[in-house]
């Protein structure tokens, strides 16, 4: 008897997740980022209920400020899966102009991307949201649950935690209130890119190395993605082989120099790194608690 | 230094991927307090597997400086006390869970606080956890938590026990002082569970001995150090082994041609061709399909999510169990199990909550615990209710039948939550330990001298005849005259005054509303025990509730319960006040009295009511008696 590897072990608890969710829920959406870890959760969504296809739409919170090549590896989606793909924007940020290089990082995450959400849970009445978070990713995210509840108002309560003993998982809840539910809980950076290598999911190109334009800019390397950013005087795009480890707002995320073209390469590289992976990321270097912060104003 | 498995990954990706993808998982629970140095192990276990990265390590020098206790040294405990307000006051509240993983294995470390006022969150974190590791101070021994430690793990079914000595450093490094507390850990263990995998270890969190790398201060110990340990230690995974079991979590019906059980097995194996049962309905079919991760699989394992085709079109809903026909689950509606209680208010028996366990959810009604568990002493005492963190065994009623197998037999199929259908917060959890059987679990014993027999020696009907009235108004002076007349005329009589009861048999009960009802309760109980040995039985008892009326006139035969109604107005009781309680209520010094801070609910129809404003209390015990021969339960006097 081969016993299960640990990999096929987090694949059966991330499906049993969300068929919880499917048979408890009233209208549940799967929040879709374009990124690996989104990759991941859709790859398991179109297992947990083949052959039928998710019974649940996917969900993009659209900045304006992606990558272009995200939103064309988005757009690919709807075919591929069969799946409704539903794509939000804060109307009213986009008509005030708000933007990361204008309003800076933490206003344009707030509104662009925390308003913006909470927007359209309650738009479209959404009570269940899959989102692709992982425990390891930050300290506060390793005490939140698999079921995690956000009040009316989407705020998160880490004191007032429901305890999930075996895989039990209580989904009532009050008019109103709704629940993130993170199947990927207990993956960590390494199990999503081993899975990846194992099951052959397709990534936005991004990932992989290439020859990209870049300006340096406190440290960060800023992909010139497009003529919305402002460059200084004297400041020329420079062509430099890079990727991206994580993927969000292009003015936002860093890029690493890199060689890693393939899967292989990329794995091998995360493996010999000596940085974490939400380094890239601006949002959460403020001060160390930070993110669970944001999470109680109801960020993801 | 390089990453833990980067040598490898260095040199061949893809041989190094191919290995790693066969690793295996073990998911332990770390039990210790703050003071144990639980996250500094923790930290230490993450640290020295290079799992720290260089910007999480400058932040950790940055945090240590400001609020780490070590010094200028790096406070490994800080890398996992994770929440803001946890790092203002030292200790760890909730689970969190932790991660890292070896050439062998991935761990998943769940790292529960140890106090007692959170052993909620250690039950939780122990639940899927397959080896513990209790945490014990070198200087201070075994201790209270210790036990407790060891009780909850040992109840939620770990067998995989190491126990982590730790702070040897402080101790100077003392084979002896180590031997002893592994001696008496021994006995401990021993206690609670009767195969007991232990294995000891002299460590050194903080100086790093012999949690990765041996000690070279502890020359004397040639064991494994617990990362070795941790990596080598076989866990049973029995699960395969065991009865298949399917808890149905969602039927599959994306068009009129396909029709799948989708669920994580809970036990055992299937393949297509076994022949199943459905419960908790019984019917039978056999597994046309599996289909689980490959396209084309035929069988799957414990463990795995799968969805299954039946050969039959058989009715299969969410909340049914799919098992193997030759070895079938358990079915019932009542079963015994140890409870922990998880909410700040007290578990009540006869409220209804919601309860979902592996088979489903259902409504339950706990019995009054059977006894609970000291958790500190693990004495059984009595108790009637569970509050938060307390542990107890009681009976379970569920509104409709479902599918369990006992915990120690399957902690999948026989672990549940309790939910309050108010609040919708998860207040307990439990462990299934046996179905009830209503009626085949306790028989009844018969016997050849029976009720009627034992009646007519008296020459008498046996009967209770209840008196309710508000405290005062005559109920004991008229039931100890009706007493005195019965007796005059060899009627054989006993009479059981509300009062007294609470001196003798009842005297563990207080007046809380749970209390009231187990008071009425064994006093029902009793009066109806009279009626068995022939007598009549008289009870004067305020019973100001038509619901606990009802209650004792259900437990005797129809004809055999005989409701008196004292009815003194509630001015003329507290005029009366003969045991000056009404004064005393009114000054606010008796809670919940009844008539001034508990309603009285008159009976709509009693046998007899009696108008104390109107009768004295020798013409009202004639009317009783009067009653009683009229209905031939005592002869003319």
């Amino acid at each position: 008897m081969s016993t299960l590897t640990h990999l096929d072990r987090l694949e059966a608890e991330a499906i049993h997740i969300m068929r919880e969710v499917v048979a408890e829920a009233e209208n549940p959406v799967m929040l879709y980022s374009i990124g690996k870890d989104s990759a991941v959760m859709l790859h398991l969504a179109q297992k947990a209920f083949y052959p039928a296809p998710p019974p649940f739409p996917l969900m993009h919170i659209d900045t304006t400020w992606k990558f272009r090549e995200m939103i064309a590896f988005r757009d690919r989606i709807p075919d591929q899966t069969g799946m409704e793909l539903i794509v939000h924007t804060n109307q009213e940020g986009l008509a005030q102009g708000v933007g990361p290089f204008t309003h800076g990082s933490s206003v344009h995450t707030d509104v662009m991307k925390t308003q913006a959400l909470r927007q359209a849970l309650d738009l479209h009445k959404f009570d269940v949201a899959f989102g692709g978070a992982r425990r390891d990713e930050e300290k506060s995210r390793a005490k939140e649950r698999v079921f995690s509840f956000r009040t009316a108002d989407h705020r998160w309560d880490p004191r007032n935690q429901r305890p999930e003993p075996w895989k039990l998982y209580n989904p009532r809840k009050r008019q109103g209130e709704s629940i993130r539910v993170f199947p990927l809980s207990n993956w960590t950076e390494l199990d999503i890119w081993q899975y990846i290598h194992r099951e052959g999911i397709e990534l936005v190109p991004l990932y992989f190395a290439a020859p990209r334009p870049v300006v340096e800019r406190d440290g960060m390397l800023i992909m010139v993605d497009d003529n919305r950013i402002p460059l200084h005087p004297n400041e020329v795009p420079q062509t430099r082989h890079v990727r991206f480890r994580t993927l969000g707002c292009y003015p936002l995320t860093g890029a690493v120099e890199s060689e890693a073209t393939s899967l292989l390469d990329i794995i091998q590289e995360m493996l010999l790194t000596t940085t974490s992976e939400r380094q890239g990321r601006a949002i959460d270097h403020d001060q160390s608690a930070s993110m669970e912060k944001k999470k109680q104003e109801g960020y993801f | 230094m390089a990453h833990y498995a980067s040598d490898l990954a260095a040199d061949d990706i893809a041989a190094y991927l191919k290995s790693h993808e066969q690793k295996s998982l073990l998911r332990f629970l770390t039990c210790g307090s703050v003071d144990d140095g639980k996250s500094t192990l923790i930290g230490r276990l993450l640290y020295e597997s290079k799992l720290v990265f260089e910007d999480q390590l400058d932040a950790l020098y940055a945090d240590s400086r400001k609020s780490g206790t070590q010094g200028n040294r790096l406070d490994l405990a800080l890398l996992v006390d994770g929440l803001a307000s946890e790092r203002e006051q030292g200790i760890t509240i909730d689970v969190a869970y932790r991660f890292f993983s070896t050439e062998q294995r991935k761990f998943i470390v769940a790292d529960t606080p140890g106090h007692e006022q959170y052993t909620r969150n250690m039950a939780t974190g122990a639940s899927t956890a397959d080896l513990a590791i209790i945490l014990v101070d070198a200087r201070k021994g075994i201790l209270t938590q210790t036990r407790r430690h060891s009780f909850i793990v040992s109840r939620l079914g770990i067998r995989k026990i190491v126990l982590a000595v730790n702070k040897m450093d402080l101790v100077d490094y003392e084979a002896a002082v180590f031997r002893r507390i592994e001696r008496e850990y021994r006995l401990l263990a021993r206690a609670l569970d009767t195969e007991p995998d232990i294995t000891a270890i002299p460590m050194s969190a903080l100086e790093g001995d012999n949690v990765i790398e041996p000690g070279r201060s502890m020359p004397w110990y040639d064991g494994p150090t617990l990362m070795e340990h941790l990596e080598r230690v076989e866990v049973d995974d029995d699960r395969a082994e065991k009865p298949f079991r399917l808890p149905v979590q969602w039927v599959n019906r994306p068009n009129l041609d396909f029709r799948g059980f989708a669920g994580q097995i809970a036990g055992g194996q299937v393949r297509v061709g076994d022949p199943v049962t459905v419960l908790p309905s019984g019917r039978q079919s056999t597994v046309t399909g599996v289909i689980g991760t490959d396209d084309d699989a035929q069988s799957a394992v414990a463990g795995q999510s799968v969805t299954l085709t039946l050969a039959d079109e058989i009715d299969v809903s969410r909340g049914d169990m799919i098992v193997r026909t030759s070895a079938p689950a358990q079915t019932g509606d009542r079963f015994e199990a140890t409870i922990i209680w998880m909410a700040d208010e007290k578990m009540f028996p006869g409220r209804a909550y919601q309860i979902k366990t592996g088979g489903g959810t259902a409504q339950a009604t706990l019995g009054a615990p059977k006894h609970r568990v000291d958790i500190n002493t693990l004495a059984e005492e009595p108790a009637r209710d569970l509050a938060l963190n307390e542990i107890g065994v009681c009976a379970v009623t569920l509104d409709r039948t479902i599918a369990f197998d006992p915990y120690d037999d399957n902690r999948e199929t026989g672990g549940f939550i309790l939910i309050d259908k108010l609040t919708n917060a998860t207040v307990g959890m439990g462990m299934i330990h046996h179905a009830l059987n209503r009626s085949d679990n306790i028989h009844w014993q018969a016997t050849d001298i029976g009720k009627d027999e034992r009646a007519q020696i008296k020459g008498q009907r046996p009967c209770v005849v209840w008196f309710t009235g508000l405290s005062g108004s005559g109920k004991s002076t008229i039931a100890n005259l009706v007493e005195k007349k019965l007796a005059a005329n060899q009627a054989h009589t006993m009479l059981l005054d509300g009062d007294n009861v609470r001196h003798g048999l009842n005297k563990d009960l207080g007046f809380s509303d749970a209390d009231r009802v187990e008071n009425i309760r064994r006093v029902a109980e009793v009066a109806r025990l009279m009626t068995e040995a022939g007598l009549i039985a008289l009870v004067s008892f305020i019973s100001p509730f038509r619901a606990e009326r009802r209650l004792a006139r259900d437990l005797v035969p129809d004809g055999e319960f005989f409701l008196v109604h004292v009815d003194t107005p509630l001015a003329v009781a507290e005029e009366r006040d003969p045991k000056g309680l009404y004064k005393k209520a009114r000054a606010g010094q008796i809670p919940n009295f009844t008539g001034i801070g508990s309603a009285y609910e008159r009976p709509e129809k009693p046998d007899l009511r009696i108008d104390t404003t109107t009768l004295s209390p020798d013409e009202a015990a004639n009317r009783v008696i009067g009653e009683l021969v009229a209905r031939g339960i005592v002869p003319g006097l």
